[in-house]
C-alpha cells in the first residue's frame, strides 16, 4: 500500500518549509466563518477517506463552504499559500480520489446541496455539486422525467463527484456516461478565478473544455455548478434475465445481442460467487445453480419493448442460455434488479472486506478475462466475485478478502494490479469508470508510455500551474514510474533511461 | 473485416514534418480534402507548410459486434460509411460532408454533427480514442476502443472540433451504433413559434426523434427505431407523411436546400438552448437541432447577429460571407486558459495557428 507521507508533493513541501497548519487556519478564519474551518482531530476524522477505505490520512484542514465565493476565497488563500487542495463530493469514491493530504486542505462541497432551477423548455435542470445523484431523478419524477446516469451509489454519490469521475451506472450503454448527459459547468479555478465551462448551446466556441474537465478528478479545478441534461422516462421498461451454464456462453452473448442490432438500456453479468452471495441477501429469485446471469433490460415504447425483447429471447437461446425470464411487471422487473443493487453489500456480508477492480475490455474479450481472473484467483489462493456493467465491457472484479489478516491487503492490491494488466493485455484500460485517484496510479505507468504522462502534466499545468489540485492522484510522475518499475515498454525501449532506478 | 478501402500508414512521415516545423517555428496548415475550411477562422497561410492528411488513409479495424470503429485520419468519410453500411450500422452523428472528399480527420477535428446531433449526440461524443502528433512531433494515443475509459484525462474527445490546433489527428476510433430499422418523416404547417413549441413538446415525452427541422412555415419531424415505435408515434403525432424524406435530411445535412444555396447574403449559425425566443433579424431563418441550431440568411451587421446569439446564451458563426472573426470571441479569462491549453499541447505554435482561437 502506498504511504501518502511519502507523496511526492508531500516531499517537495517538506522541502519548501510551506506554512505551517496554525497559521493557515488563522488566514482562512481571517476570511471565513469561523465554523466552516475544521481542523481538530476529532472533526477531521468524517473525511480521512472515501469509498476505499484501506487508504486513510487526517487533512491538516477541513474546509465547508456554502457559497461559490467561499470556494474562490478558499482557493484564492491556499494558491497563495501554496496549500494543496483536494476536493470532497460524498466520498464515496472507489479509487482514493478523495483522499486527503495531510499538508492539504480538504474542501467538502457537501452544503452545495440545492438543485437551484429545472427547465422543462429545454430539458434541463442546473444543480449545485453536492446534490445527490438520485435526488435530480425524485426532484423531476412528477413531470416525467430523469437524468441519465446511475452509478449503482446514486442515493449518496454527489453530481459533482459524478463529473470528476464521468461515472456511468447501468443504463450507460444506451444513455451514456456523465460526459454525455452535461451541458454546463461554473468552475472555481485554483487561483480563485470562476470560469464558465460551455453554455446553454448543445456546443461552445473554442476548445470541448467541458469534455476535459470530466473525469478530470479534481485536478483541473473545482465544479461549483453543474446544468445536466434531463431525458423524458421511457413508456416501458423490461428486464429478461437469462442463466448460464458456462461463462463463456455468457460472455458470447453479450456480443450477439449487441451484433444483433440491439441497444439494451442495461446488459449487466453476475458470476456464480456474485449470485450465490446476492440470492442469499435479497431473494430475488436468481438460479443459483448458474454460472452466470445476464440481466437484459429493454426500454422504449410498448410496441419497441415487445418487438426487441423477442429478439433477447432469441439470441441469447442460440447462445447458449440455460434458462430465460421475463418481467411481467415493473414489481418483477425491481425485484430481478434487486440483486444486482445489492450486490455490493452482499459481498460484505460473506467477507470481511472487498476490494473493487474497474477494468474495460472489448466485449470479444469478456469470456477469456473471466477465465484468466479465476486463474488468477487460484493463483493469490483468494476469492473474487464478478458483477458488471458487460455490455459495456467494464468488469467489476470484487476480490474478497480480511484486512486483519497480516499481508492480505497487500497481496490483494498484487492481485488486483494483475487484473489490471490482465485488461490492458487484451485492449482494454485500467479503469472504466471509478477513476485512477491513488489506488490504480502506478497501474497508469503500464497504461501510458513516458510522452503521454508528459502531456497529461503539461495539461496539468496549463489549469494548476503549482500543483496544487489534488495532487498525487490520477497521473503518476515520471519518477513513481521509475520506483514502480514495471512501465509500458514501448517500440523497445527502455522507459525513462535518463531517471536513475531507486 | 475485409476492405476495399485503400490502405497508407504515413505515420511516420508526418512525425517527422511535425518535428521538423517545431524546430524551426514553421507553422504548418493542416489539410483534409479542405471542405469545412470555412468553418475556421481565415488565416493567411502564405508563410506555412500545408501538411496534407489524404495519404494517410485506410480503416485500422473494425469489428461490427464491438461497435467500434479506428481508421486513419485521412481516409474518406464516404468509405467510412460505405463499411459500415454493408454491416447495417452508421456513424450516428451524421456528419456533414461539404463535399465529396471531405476525410474522417476535417470531420472530427471540425467536430461538425447533422440532424440526429440533439436526440444520439455529437461527433465529441462517439469518440472513443485517438492517435495524434502533438505539437513537438510526438506521436501520442489517448483514450482506445473500449466505450468506458477514465484512465488519465479525456484528450481524445477534446480534439474535437480543436480544428487540428491541439494536435495532427493520425487515427480516430469511434462508436458506432446500428442502423434504425424504420424511418419515417411527417410535415406540419407551422409557424416558427409553433415550430419551437411542437419541438419542445414532443422532446419532453419518450418519442422515438431522431431530427427535427422548420423552414418556410413547414416543420419536419423524422422518427427512427424499430418499425412498431416509429408507426405508433406517426399514428401519434400526426402530420403529413413525407416521401423522399432520405433526400429531404440530405439537403438539411449538406446545405443542398435552397435555403441555404440562394442568394448573396451572409449564412450565419446560430447555436443556441432549444427553446430560446426568435430574435428580430432580417432575412430569413431556419430551425435545427429542435430549436438549438438555427440559420438565418441575413444581411444584418455581424455584431447584430452576435448579440442576437448572446442575448439568449448562445453563440454565432459565420457560414457564408464576410465578418471577422467567424466565430464568437472567448471572454478574457477562458481564453487564456485555451492560450496556456494551446501552449501545452504545442508550446511552438506551429499547428494552424489562429485557425480556432486568436493567437495569444
Ligand atoms: C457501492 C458503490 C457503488 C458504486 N457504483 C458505481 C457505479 O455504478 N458507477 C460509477 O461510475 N461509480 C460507482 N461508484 C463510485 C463512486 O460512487 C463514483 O465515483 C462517484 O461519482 C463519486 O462521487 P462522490 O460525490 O462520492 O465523490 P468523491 O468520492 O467525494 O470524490 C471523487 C473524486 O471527485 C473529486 N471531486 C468531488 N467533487 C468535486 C468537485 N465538486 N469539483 C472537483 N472535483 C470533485 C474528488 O477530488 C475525487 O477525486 C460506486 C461506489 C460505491 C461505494
Amino acid at each position: 500500500m502506498s504511504d501518502v507521507t511519502t507523496d511526492d508533493r508531500a516531499r517537495a513541501l517538506d522541502a519548501a518549509g510551506c506554512i505551517g497548519k496554525p497559521e493557515m487556519v488563522a488566514a482562512l478564519q481571517a476570511e471565513l466563518p469561523h465554523d466552516i474551518v475544521l481542523h481538530d482531530d476529532e472533526s477531521l476524522r468524517p473525511f480521512e477517506c472515501d469509498g476505499l477505505s484501506a487508504y486513510r490520512t487526517l487533512p491538516m484542514i477541513a474546509v465547508l463552504p456554502a457559497t461559490i465565493e467561499q470556494v474562490q476565497t478558499v482557493m484564492r488563500i491556499c494558491y497563495e499559500y501554496d496549500t494543496p487542495v483536494v476536493a470532497r463530493g460524498a466520498g464515496t469514491g472507489l479509487s482514493g480520489g478523495a483522499l486527503p493530504l495531510e499538508r492539504g486542505v480538504l474542501l467538502s462541497l457537501a452544503k452545495f446541496n440545492r438543485i437551484l432551477d429545472v427547465d422543462t423548455d429545454n430539458l434541463r435542470a442546473t444543480v449545485q455539486p453536492g446534490v445527490r445523484n438520485l435526488a435530480i431523478s425524485q426532484e423531476v419524477d412528477h413531470l416525467g422525467l430523469y437524468y441519465a446516469p446511475d452509478p449503482s451509489s446514486q442515493i449518496a454519490c454527489s453530481i459533482g463527484g459524478n463529473v470528476a469521475e464521468n461515472s456511468g451506472g447501468v443504463h450507460c450503454l444506451k444513455y451514456g456516461l456523465t460526459t454525455h448527459n452535461i451541458i454546463k459547468l461554473e468552475i472555481v479555478t485554483v487561483d480563485g478565478e470562476r470560469l464558465t465551462i460551455g453554455s446553454d448551446a448543445l456546443d461552445s466556441p473554442g476548445y470541448d473544455l467541458l469534455a476535459l474537465m470530466t473525469g478530470s478528478e479534481g485536478l483541473l479545478g473545482v465544479i461549483v455548478e453543474i446544468v445536466v441534461k434531463l431525458l423524458p422516462k421511457p413508456e416501458l421498461a423490461q428486464v429478461a434475465m437469462v442463466a448460464f451454464d458456462d461463462v463463456r456462453a455468457a460472455g458470447d452473448a453479450v456480443a450477439n445481442i449487441i451484433k444483433a442490432g440491439i441497444v439494451p438500456a442495461g446488459l449487466e453479468m453476475l458470476d456464480s460467487p456474485a449470485i450465490i452471495a446476492t440470492e442469499e441477501f435479497v431473494h430475488a429469485g436468481y438460479p443459483t445453480e448458474a454460472a452466470a446471469i445476464l440481466l437484459c433490460e429493454i426500454d422504449g415504447t410498448e410496441a419497441e419493448v415487445a418487438e426487441d425483447i423477442e429478439r433477447v429471447r432469441q439470441v441469447v437461446n442460440d447462445s447458449g442460455a440455460s434458462d430465460v425470464r421475463i418481467s411481467k411487471n415493473d414489481g418483477e422487473r425491481a425485484l430481478f434488479w434487486a440483486g444486482r443493487k445489492a450486490a455490493f453489500p452482499a459481498m460484505g456480508r460473506i467477507s470481511p472486506d472487498y476490494y473493487c477492480m474497474d477494468g474495460t475490455i472489448p466485449r470479444k474479450a469478456l469470456a477469456d478475462v473471466l477465465i484468466g481472473i479465476g486463474e488468477l484467483s487460484k493463483k493469490y489462493g483468494q476469492r473474487v466475485a464478478n458483477v458488471f456493467h458487460a455490455g459495456d465491457g467494464n468488469l467489476h472484479p470484487l476480490i474478497l478478502y480480511d484486512a486483519n489478516n497480516p499481508g492480505e491487503l497487500e497481496r490483494t492490491e498484487e492481485f488486483g494490479g494483475a487484473i489490471c494488466e490482465l485488461c490492458l493485455k487484451h485492449g482494454g484500460t485500467i479503469t472504466g469508470e471509478h477513476g485512477v485517484g491513488v489506488e490504480k496510479i502506478d497501474q497508469m505507468c503500464v497504461q501510458f508510455p513516458k510522452a503521454e504522462l508528459l502531456q497529461f502534466h503539461a495539461v496539468k499545468a496549463a489549469f494548476d500551474d503549482k500543483t496544487l489540485l489534488n495532487p498525487g492522484k490520477a497521473v503518476p510522475t515520471l519518477h513513481r514510474c521509475a520506483e514502480f518499475g514495471a512501465m509500458h515498454v514501448h517500440h523497445g525501449e527502455m522507459p525513462f533511461p535518463e531517471l536513475e532506478r531507486l | 473485416m475485409t476492405s476495399t478501402v485503400e490502405s497508407q500508414d504515413q505515420t511516420d512521415a508526418l512525425a517527422e514534418r511535425i518535428k521538423q516545423a517545431h524546430a524551426a517555428g514553421t507553422p504548418i496548415a493542416i489539410a483534409g480534402s479542405g471542405s469545412k475550411r470555412f468553418l475556421g477562422e481565415p488565416v493567411d497561410t502564405s508563410a506555412h507548410d500545408t501538411l496534407d492528411i489524404t495519404a494517410h488513409r485506410g480503416i485500422v479495424s473494425y469489428e461490427p459486434g464491438e461497435l467500434v470503429l479506428t481508421a486513419r485520419a485521412g481516409t474518406p468519410l464516404a468509405d467510412i460509411e460505405a463499411a459500415l453500411t454493408a454491416e447495417g450500422q452508421r456513424l450516428a452523428f451524421e456528419p456533414p460532408h461539404y463535399g465529396a472528399g471531405a476525410t474522417l480527420g476535417g470531420t472530427i477535428a471540425a467536430g461538425v454533427s447533422g440532424p440526429a446531433r440533439p436526440y444520439t449526440g455529437a461527433a465529441r461524443d462517439f469518440v472513443l480514442g485517438t492517435k495524434i502528433i502533438n505539437g513537438q512531433g510526438e506521436i501520442l494515443r489517448f483514450g482506445g476502443e473500449v466505450m468506458k475509459n477514465v484512465a488519465g484525462y479525456d484528450l481524445s474527445r477534446l480534439m474535437a472540433g480543436a480544428h487540428g490546433t491541439l494536435g495532427v489527428l493520425l487515427e480516430i476510433s469511434l462508436k458506432v451504433l446500428p442502423t434504425p430499422r424504420t424511418q419515417a418523416t411527417r410535415v406540419f404547417e407551422h409557424n416558427a413559434e409553433q415550430a419551437l413549441a411542437a419541438f419542445s413538446s414532443w422532446a419532453a415525452r419518450p418519442w422515438p426523434i431522431s431530427a427535427t427541422y422548420w423552414e418556410a412555415g413547414r416543420t419536419y419531424l423524422r422518427l427512427s427505431g424499430a418499425t412498431s415505435s416509429v408507426d405508433a408515434a406517426a399514428q401519434a403525432l400526426g402530420g403529413e407523411p413525407v416521401a423522399d424524406d432520405v433526400d429531404f435530411w440530405r439537403g438539411v445535412r449538406e446545405h443542398e436546400r435552397v435555403f441555404f444555396t440562394d442568394g448573396e447574403n451572409a449564412l450565419w449559425r446560430v447555436s443556441c438552448a432549444p427553446a430560446a425566443p426568435i430574435t428580430e433579424l432580417p432575412g430569413s431563418l431556419a430551425l435545427d437541432w429542435g430549436g438549438a441550431q438555427r440559420w438565418r440568411v441575413t444581411d444584418a451587421p455581424a455584431e447584430a447577429v452576435r448579440d442576437a446569439a448572446r442575448l439568449h446564451g448562445g453563440h454565432a458563426t459565420l457560414y457564408r460571407g464576410d465578418a471577422h472573426p467567424r466565430g464568437q470571441a472567448l471572454a478574457p479569462a477562458l481564453l487564456a486558459a485555451h492560450h496556456r491549453l494551446k501552449h501545452a499541447m504545442d508550446p511552438a505554435g506551429i499547428l494552424n495557428p489562429g485557425r480556432l482561437i486568436p493567437e495569444g
